[in-house]
């Protein structure tokens, strides 16, 4: 910073050039050139891989279109066969109920286990690990399968206990049966979240790591104004770490709305969604038209919903959030 | 109005001194031991899918679907494990494609994000804010939306059914691992970088003496998690990989499911558990990287 002061009187300055995207002097624009030099990759990662297939897709869902032809131009053809297709609406319905249920839930084990393992407790670091360990495995193929093994109707551990707890010649002879679960419609989604929840862990590390930045002074000052422990919970450290919680909450929105693994792999890849299209997540229909059927028009038109479904949701949840969510500082914004 | 607000401060503050810290100390203790007791159920409760996916996994077919249930195999069956990674599936060949396409996409990955992060968190010029809004908002693009138009142009240059499309775009950055080795860039100290100026290094030699040997850790955190999603991945191998021998572990292990209640559930499990042991050996050897990384990426939204 130093270099640049010195250097500037020496030479006549030069205007800003190209929109102020060159900067007037020599060692700034040198500085500029070097900062294009190193983003270069992304720049022309995001020209080939990003910007140029969104505007294709754009234009591929106005279009009728197959891999094998050329794409036809239909106007919203596409946007009006989605509109009148029983399966897309329950494909938005299946992965809106998913993502209500397990998102909330995720969030709020997570918390818990996080405020469980802030106090001084022997073996914490054992703890943390054991905890993490289901995140870091799920969301494979592996645990889809070890869960879909689990929910088997027939010979699935859990059913086998509840028979050995609840059933005819159980523990408490209730005569009560497991359900079906992943093979009862009204089941399937509940399944998923069980599912889904395993991995809270996750959430658990970085709530905890927000919990440690509340400066205890705070918590000092509500036990002296006489609060209680659940009193300072919710006035101390929920508003402290609320940007953590709204961050966390969007980001598994947007990942529960993707749901796609596990539904592809339960459901065998034979029938998708099955049973009876419960389990019929927005992104497997979307496979499904895609690289099943070849509709890479209507499958294009899905990918372009669920973009502005997302962007919108997005945007809702930071307006809803303004009154709740508290910066410490805003000087550095959102960033 | 004074007196009124601070009396109650005063009389609990005086409730916290006369109620003694014995009965205070003994309240902590309480909530210390239901904690534990509650962590410790949890446990039991979050570990119990993996200790029966170990003991299916060395049963013999027909303890499987014994019920009551077998809890320990009554003769552990090792065999079942060359049985579900042979013959047919070829584990040998899926884990070595597995690890063609993680550790590619890991070094892609990571070479260049350091890159463009070393850029965006560093290097100041006009319009740089603009565009690494566009970097955050790229992360929100659902990776579905530019499929359709990829896969056609990856089939038109005869792509299909090789790694190429999917290693290839992890060459020019990803955004979520451009935001976490950036917000790391901006924490380290200016000088070193101004006094090299000054001697006349240029900044590809700034970046590559100064800035890289001092994130390593950061960079270590990233390569992790690209390892992971990738070792993981299961969409993009299925969409672009179709003959068995290029498949990754990920395709091979959804080949055991058969429809109709067919499933070797015992080999199934045996198999599953091989594809998350290494994992988690690097979990327990690399442990710190994955923390870091995991918590990096959620304070700083």
């Amino acid at each position: 910073m130093a270099v640049q002061t010195a250097q500037v009187p020496a030479r006549p300055r030069r205007k800003p050039a190209l929109f102020g995207l060159i900067p007037a002097g020599k060692i700034e624009r040198r500085e500029a050139l070097w900062f294009w030099f190193f983003i270069s990759p992304w720049v022309i990662g995001f020209l080939a891989f990003t910007l140029y297939p969104i505007v294709a897709s754009a234009y591929f869902s106005f279009t009728n279109f197959s891999i094998n032809k050329p794409p036809e131009w239909v106007g919203l053809a596409n946007y009006i066969t989605l509109s009148r297709d029983s399966v897309y609406w329950k494909s938005l319905q299946v992965t809106g109920y998913y993502t209500l249920l397990s998102v909330p839930l995720g969030i709020a084990f997570g918390l818990m286990l996080a405020v469980l393992l802030n106090q001084k407790i022997p073996a914490l670091g054992l703890f943390r690990t054991l905890y993490y360990l289901p995140a870091l495995l799920s969301g494979s193929v592996a645990v889809a399968l070890l869960f879909s093994w689990l929910f088997n109707p027939q010979f699935g551990i859990f059913n086998m206990l509840i028979s050995e707890a609840v059933g005819p010649n159980g523990l408490i002879p209730l005569g009560l049966k497991g359900p079906r679960w992943l093979q009862d419609p009204n089941w399937v989604i509940p399944s998923y979240t069980i599912m889904s929840l395993w991995g809270f862990g996750g959430g658990m590390l970085i709530f905890l790591s927000a919990l440690q930045g509340v400066p205890t002074a705070l918590y000092e000052a509500a036990e002296i104004d006489g609060a209680t422990r659940i009193q300072q919970f919710f006035n101390v450290t929920i508003p402290m770490i609320s940007p953590v919680v709204l961050f966390t909450f969007i980001t598994g929105v947007i990942g529960a709305m993707q749901q796609f693994t596990a539904a592809y792999v339960i459901s065998g890849g034979e029938s998708l969604g099955a049973p009876a299209y419960s389990s019929m997540f927005y992104n497997l229909y979307l496979f499904s038209n895609a690289f099943r059927r070849y509709r890479m028009g209507v499958a294009s038109a899905q990918a372009w919903i669920l973009l502005i479904v997302i962007l919108l949701l997005t945007l809702a949840m930071f307006w809803a959030s303004r009154r709740y969510v508290y910066y410490e500082s805003d000087e550095e914004g959102a960033i | 109005m004074a007196t009124q607000t601070t009396s109650p401060t005063v009389r609990s503050a005086a409730v916290v001194l006369r109620g003694g810290l014995a009965s205070k100390r003994r309240r902590e203790q309480i909530v210390k031991y239901v904690s534990l007791t509650i962590l410790l159920v949890g446990l039991v409760v979050i570990l119990f899918p993996l200790v029966w996916m170990i003991s299916t996994s060395l049963k013999t077919r027909v303890e499987v679907a014994k019920f009551p249930p077998v809890w320990i195999p009554s003769v552990p069956q090792w065999e079942n494990y060359p049985m579900a990674l042979t013959g047919q599936n070829r584990f040998d060949v899926y884990f070595w494609n597995t690890m063609l396409y993680a550790c590619g996409s890991m070094i892609g990955e990571a070479l260049s994000c350091t890159l463009v992060a070393y850029g965006f968190g560093r290097l100041r010029a006009p319009g740089k804010n603009a565009l690494f809004v566009l970097v955050l908002a790229t992360m929100m693009l659902p990776g579905w939306v530019t499929l359709i138009p990829q896969y056609i142009v990856f089939a038109r240059l005869g792509w299909i059914d090789t790694y190429l499309p999917l290693l290839v775009p992890k060459f020019f950055g990803s955004a979520y691992l451009i935001f976490l080795l950036r917000q790391f860039y901006k924490t380290l100290p200016k000088d070193y970088e101004e006094a090299a100026l000054i001697d006349g290094a240029n900044y590809l030699g700034i970046w590559w003496r100064i800035i890289l040997p001092l994130s390593l850790p950061a960079i270590g955190a990233v390569a992790i998690m690209s390892f992971m999603y990738h070792y993981y991945d299961f969409g993009g191998p299925l969409i672009y990989i179709n003959s068995q021998y290029n498949y990754p572990m990920s395709l091979g292990l959804q080949q055991f499911q058969a429809p109709f209640g067919g499933t070797a559930f015992h080999l199934l499990m045996a198999a599953s558990l091989v594809t998350l042991l290494p994992p988690i050996v690097l979990f327990f050897v690399a442990q710190r990287y994955f923390i870091q990384g995991i918590v990096v990426s959620g304070v700083k939204g």
